[in-house]
């Protein structure tokens, strides 16, 4: 019988794959579900033998079938998308079904748990840190550093909590570890808890990603023996966008609002109920379960540039021809990105700006696109990487609209704990329409500074980003 | 089931778990379509909490609404991906679409940023929407 492998990944899953599938089961063959290879332009990707097809629809089955699609393309492992790519975290995307402990052992998972446990604590500790890992949530902390100061915090519980709220306009990474490779997840989580000590952990989604609860409340039960006695929980954000920063989450998680709190006190020594917590984002927790393998650390701090080493888990999203996930070294130029590996514009038209970094990340003109992916390249040219989402636009984009557009998502989302955030917003927006006016200019300039420097999160204090960005690069849009 | 049952198998189900209020406003807003003032009176009862504390949360997370909405709801991402994409172009229609019969919300991301416009009517989700793709999900929900 043919076996047919299709996702079930959400992207795939919008651009139809369930049809797809019962088109191909209708026909006899026999359908595996798998993860996405991150090739979103051609969902649903359908594979055969390792030969792909795509964008597939269920009218295309029979030409699929009898050899005369024209939608092949070739073999996948072998599409140059893929081929440029070095996977470590997204290593077993396409190529594994996501809910089988079978499928995951298979490709090594838990090798890394196991060598953890074989391990002392200080051990684990410095192979994280000697593997040059940064927090992939977008603030790019070294991940042992934060763990060593979690191992040494008295406290009679220690807490380690996922990161998935993911809200960043731009980003899908986290998602399709959630839905593609939720053990490898759930294998950092316990190597985290085995370093510093954590009995329990919390997994935090958003509620707009429904297939990744489903599949981690499986994920959580099938694994709950392997990782005993670390206990898991899920916990289902509620459409807070700000509930991404770090303690606003432990504040949700906590059954309050999702306001964020001042530090210090850092979350790594009073964090979750009061004790010492590692917070982490889920593709730092992802990377751990592959630097944890035997010579997995050095291999991760041999490539890279800089100080920011190992590969980086970009998101190719926006108006791309070839959006999608594409894992390298860091140190790729976003001209690679942009042209080489993405297509340039889905719409044929010229970019015009690329924001990085979601909603609070700078627009970026392509004068600017040799900047390489590199935390403190993008730092010293007020940017961010971010959690790595590349959104781009093309030339009908309104730069005037899109940072007005950042002061309302601003505003809209703001906790209302610290006034530049709360009022800020608002007020920003109101001096945006009357740019024009030289005394509401200055006064904006006034107001981004007041934003950045003096609001208690990100969320106010990185908004000046896209803001100050679009004025400054393209003023015409401004006149 | 009564009310009151209802709340109670809720309240039961997460006694005993540390920070259980946001999984009980998940529940009673999945069983009654709201999280409405007798019910953050029951919470704050069980919980030991002020009804203000209670109040607080519910009225914080876009998630939990004070009243019942029993019509349809498409949500529709107009995140900046998605505007990359399009979407803002799409709005008048599918607002002439929805009419008073559809609740069409905005939402921000969901996580489909290269295969946008998206959308998502209950845990189905949907992507590379032109106008007369989401004229019709909107229609058909």
């Amino acid at each position: 019988m043919i076996v047919v492998r299709i996702p079930d990944d959400a992207a795939a899953l919008a651009c139809g794959a369930d049809a797809v599938a019962e088109a191909f089961a209708a026909a006899g063959c026999s359908v595996e579900r798998l993860s996405s290879w991150g090739m979103h332009w051609l969902e649903p990707l359908v594979e055969i033998d390792g030969t792909g097809w795509g964008p597939v629809t269920a009218a295309d089955v029979p030409t699929i079938l009898d050899g005369t699609s024209s939608k092949c393309i070739g073999p996948i492992a072998a599409h140059p998308f893929l081929a440029r790519q070095q996977r470590l975290t997204f290593a077993r995307a396409g190529r594994t079904r996501p809910l089988s402990l079978e499928d995951y052992v298979a490709t090594g998972g838990w090798t890394a748990l196991t060598r953890a446990r074989s391990l002392p604590p200080e051990q684990i500790i410095a192979e994280v840190t000697g593997s040059g890992l940064r927090g992939r949530g977008g603030a790019g902390f070294p991940a042992g550093i934060k763990w060593q100061t979690v191992a040494g915090a008295a406290g009679a519980r220690k807490f380690i909590v996922a990161n998935a709220d993911e809200g960043d306009s731009g980003t899908f990474a986290d998602r399709m570890v959630l839905e593609g490779d939720p053990f490898a997840l759930i294998e950092g989580m316990a190597i985290a808890a085995q370093a510093v000590g954590a009995g329990r952990g919390y997994i935090y989604v958003r509620s707009e990603y429904p297939h990744a609860i489903a599949k981690l409340n499986v994920t959580i039960a099938l694994s709950a023996q392997i990782i005993a006695p670390f206990e898991i929980e899920l916990r289902i954000g509620a459409g807070s966008y700000v509930c991404g920063e770090e303690t606003a989450l432990l504040n949700s998680i906590e059954g309050k609002r999702g306001e964020v709190r001042a530090k210090p006190p850092l979350p790594a020594i009073q964090g979750l109920f009061a004790c010492p917590t590692v917070v982490n984002n889920v593709l730092t927790l992802a990377a751990v379960a592959h630097i944890l393998q035997p010579g997995g650390a050095e291999l991760y701090a041999g490539i890279g540039i800089g100080k920011s080493r190992g590969t980086m888990p970009t998101q190719l999203a926006g108006n791309i021809k070839h959006g999608g996930l594409f894992e390298a070294p860091f140190g790729v130029t976003l001209r690679e990105l942009i042209y080489d590996i993405g297509g340039g514009t889905a719409s044929g038209r010229p970019v015009k700006a690329v924001q990085v970094g979601g909603p609070l990340g700078a627009y970026i003109h392509p004068d600017q696109f040799d900047l390489p992916f590199d935390y403190e390249a993008f730092s010293a040219a007020d940017a961010l990487i971010g959690h790595g989402g590349i959104v781009v636009f093309d030339d009908r984009a309104d730069m005037q609209k899109m940072a007005r557009f950042a002061f309302d998502f601003c505003a809209a989302e703001s906790c209302g704990k610290c006034t530049p955030c709360r009022i800020g917003s608002v007020r920003g927006g109101e001096l945006l329409s009357r740019v024009n006016e030289p005394e509401a200019r200055a006064a904006l300039g006034d107001l981004l500074e007041a934003l950045q420097f003096g609001s208690l999160c990100a969320l106010g204090g990185f908004t000046p980003y896209p803001v100050r960005s679009a004025m400054t690069h393209w003023p015409e849009d401004f006149a | 089931m009564t009310r009151e049952e209802h709340l109670a198998t809720i309240f039961a189900a997460h006694r005993g778990r540390e920070g259980a209020l946001l999984p009980i406003l998940h529940d009673i807003q999945h069983v009654f379509g709201c999280v409405d003032a007798a019910a953050e009176r029951a919470i704050a009862h069980e919980l030991n909490l002020s009804r203000a504390e209670v109040h607080g949360v519910v009225s914080f997370y876009h998630d939990f609404t004070a009243q019942p909405d029993p019509r349809p709801c498409v949500e529709l991402c107009r995140a900046e991906a998605c505007q990359a994409r399009g979407v803002e172009a799409l709005v008048a229609a599918a607002e002439g679409a929805a009419g008073t019969r559809i609740n069409l919300k905005t939402v921000y991301c969901l996580g489909l940023c290269s295969v946008g416009p998206a959308a998502r009517r209950g845990d189905t989700v949907h992507a590379r929407l032109d106008e007369a793709a989401l004229v019709k999900l909107v229609r058909s929900a």
